[in-house]
Order: C-alpha cells, then sequence, then structure tokens
C-alpha cells in the first residue's frame, strides 16, 4: 500500500500565502493550469504524478476543483493553518476584483453604453460555458448510455429545473449501475 | 434570519453537491437566486455569471458577486463562505485518506458514473446562461463564434470576452 511521499522541503504557510495568491491573480478562464504551473513547475511542491493525483482528488470531492486543490495541498504542508492560509491566498485578490467591477457595474449599469458592454460580454460568457460543456461531453461520443444519462440529466435540470439534489441522486444512481455493467 | 445568513445556508447547500467542480451547480443556484428566493432577475443573474467570468480567479466568484449584490460585502462574503466551506471541510478531511485508496476499483467505478452527471450539469449550466443571453441575433452570433473559437484555438478565453464586450457596444446588443 503507497504511503504519501515526504514534501521535498518544509513549505510554511506564507509560502502558501503567496503562492496561491499569484494564482488568483493570474489565472483568466480557468485557474488550473496557472496551478499547475505554480505547484510542479516554479515551486516544485509536488511532482508531476503527484500533482495528478491531488487533482484527481480535487474533482473527485464536490467543490470547486481549485478551491479544494489549495485547500489539500495546505493541509498536506502545513495541517489546518496551512490550508486557511493557502484558501486565503487564492481567494483574497479574485474576490477584490470581482466585488470591484460589480461596483462599477451598479454605479454605471443604467447608461445605454455600459449595458451593451455587458450583453455583449454574458453573450461571450455563454460562448466559453457552451464551450467547456462541449469539451467535456467529447470524450463519452463512443458510449451512447453515458450520453443518454447525460442528456437526461441536462433535460432534467435545465428544462424541467427539478432541484440538483433529486437530479444528481437518480442521475449518479442510473450511472452507478450503467458503469458496473460496463466494467 | 438574516439576509447573509441565508445566503450562506444557500450557497452552503450548493456546495456539498458541486460534484465535478463549480459549473456544476450552475442550474441549481440560477434556480434558487432567481426563483426560489427572488433576489435577482434572470438577466441580472448572467450579467453577474460574465463578470465573474472576466475577472481572474476561480469560476464561482459568481457566488461572491451575488452575495455582494444582494447584501454588500457581509453577503459577498457569506455567499462565498456559504459555497466554500462544506466541500473545503471534506477535502480537509479525506486528503488525508485518498492515498489508501486511489487503487480501490469502487473509488474508480464511482469516478466513471460522476462522469456522464457532470456532463449533463455542465450543459444544463450552458443552456440555461445561453437561453438568457441570447436576447437577439447578433447575440447569439457572438455565443456561438465564442464557443468555436474558444474549441478551435488555444488563445486565452479574456481575448474573446473583451471582443464580445467590443461587439455587444458597437452592435448595441
Amino acid at each position: 500500500m503507497p504511503s504519501p511521499p515526504e514534501p521535498p522541503a518544509p513549505v510554511s504557510s506564507a509560502d502558501l500565502f503567496r503562492g496561491f495568491l499569484g494564482i488568483g491573480l493570474s489565472g483568466f478562464g480557468g485557474v488550473m493550469p496557472w496551478a499547475r504551473r505554480m505547484v510542479v513547475e516554479r515551486r516544485r511542491w509536488l511532482d508531476a504524478a503527484e500533482f495528478n493525483d491531488l487533482l484527481a482528488l480535487c474533482q473527485f470531492l464536490p467543490g470547486p476543483n481549485v478551491i479544494n486543490l489549495s485547500v489539500a495541498l495546505g493541509a498536506r504542508f502545513a495541517g489546518g493553518r496551512g490550508a486557511l492560509a493557502a484558501f486565503a491566498g487564492l481567494m483574497l485578490a479574485p474576490m477584490a476584483v470581482v466585488i470591484g467591477l460589480g461596483a462599477l457595474y451598479t454605479r454605471y449599469g443604467d447608461l445605454a453604453f455600459v449595458q451593451h458592454l455587458f450583453h455583449g460580454l454574458a453573450a461571450g460568457a455563454s460562448g466559453l460555458i457552451l464551450a467547456t460543456a462541449a469539451k467535456i461531453a467529447w470524450p463519452l461520443r463512443r458510449h451512447p448510455v453515458a450520453i443518454a444519462i447525460a442528456l437526461l440529466v441536462l433535460f432534467a435540470a435545465a428544462g424541467l429545473r427539478l432541484p440538483l439534489f433529486f437530479v444528481l441522486v437518480a442521475g449518479v444512481g442510473f450511472s452507478l449501475v450503467a458503469a458496473r455493467g460496463a466494467r | 434570519m438574516t439576509l447573509a445568513l441565508k445566503l450562506f445556508l444557500t450557497f452552503a447547500a450548493l456546495s456539498p453537491l458541486a460534484f465535478g467542480g463549480g459549473n456544476t451547480i450552475l442550474p441549481e443556484m440560477q434556480r434558487q437566486v432567481v426563483s426560489v428566493h427572488h433576489w435577482l432577475s434572470a438577466s441580472d443573474f448572467v450579467v453577474l455569471y460574465a463578470l465573474a467570468q472576466a475577472a481572474p480567479g476561480p469560476n464561482m466568484l459568481v457566488a461572491t458577486l451575488i452575495g455582494w449584490r444582494v447584501a454588500g460585502l457581509g453577503g459577498a462574503l457569506a455567499a462565498t463562505f456559504g459555497l466554500c466551506l462544506p466541500s473545503s471541510l471534506l477535502t480537509f478531511a479525506i486528503a488525508g485518506l485518498w492515498w489508501r485508496f486511489r487503487e480501490a476499483s469502487w473509488r474508480r467505478w464511482i469516478q466513471a458514473a460522476l462522469v456522464p452527471v457532470t456532463v449533463g450539469l455542465v450543459g444544463a449550466g450552458a443552456a440555461v446562461i445561453a437561453a438568457e443571453t441570447a436576447r437577439g441575433p447578433l447575440a447569439a452570433v457572438i455565443t456561438a463564434l465564442v464557443a468555436l473559437l474558444t474549441l478551435a484555438t488555444r488563445a486565452n478565453p479574456l481575448w474573446f470576452l473583451a471582443a464580445s464586450a467590443l461587439a455587444g457596444v458597437v452592435g448595441r446588443v
């Protein structure tokens, strides 16, 4: 049974805060590539395989993946304090920026010009999430059962607007049975 | 119950359901914020979502913005911590155990089963957002172009958002 590899060098809470502060400020439209660059390539806190394992955990558990990553990595190097430091570093600057943008929108949102700007922006953001959906759907293209489950979930959540909890329980239930058959 | 506490509880209830990352809870977040609590209109929701996409950082900053819009700074903190706290505590508790189960077959089984559900939920989030932003032919064309360019190129998505905003001003979307 593999045991967790020892961290190569001590990483303090302050290091974690600074490292994740940089990630929070650099990532646009997806932070994970930046997180990988900082953790694996620049600071060498983990090697590539360790990073992939940690990433698998963070994708497996509920919650925003990169936030889970900050917590898990912080905890690994410096316990609860480290988890808090990494989380605070990751969130502080982006929260300030986003609130600043929100304040601008509230202040100037009534101007026709600003309305057009934000509606254009929103149309673009729609395109980004459509592309994300297409990207994660692509690996399922040769799995008709998985496609059927995905379409049912889509219809239940977006068409029928059923509460997420029921959609999750039913969807994961079906999917577990189907995946068991496929094993 | 204060508004900030309501925000905290609403987002905290979403957190442990966010399998597959933040985007999977988007349809439910929209349902809660727009239809259940009537905190925002559907059109305000998509604008805040777009603003969060235009800012650096994790994509779930839309929670921060919604909280801020509904109840000021306290609301922003309440919504953000609500969304992050339950899942973070779970991660904190489980990170150590993970290594022991990483080869376990049940883990791979659950992981494989989650994929189609995640795909469906992210697709639902995209449908809910796109249905609201497609205000006319030009907006729909912007959405389609950005989606295609994002899939076909490796350019920074921020450029596409900037071009979309510009197209919105020029074309009076």
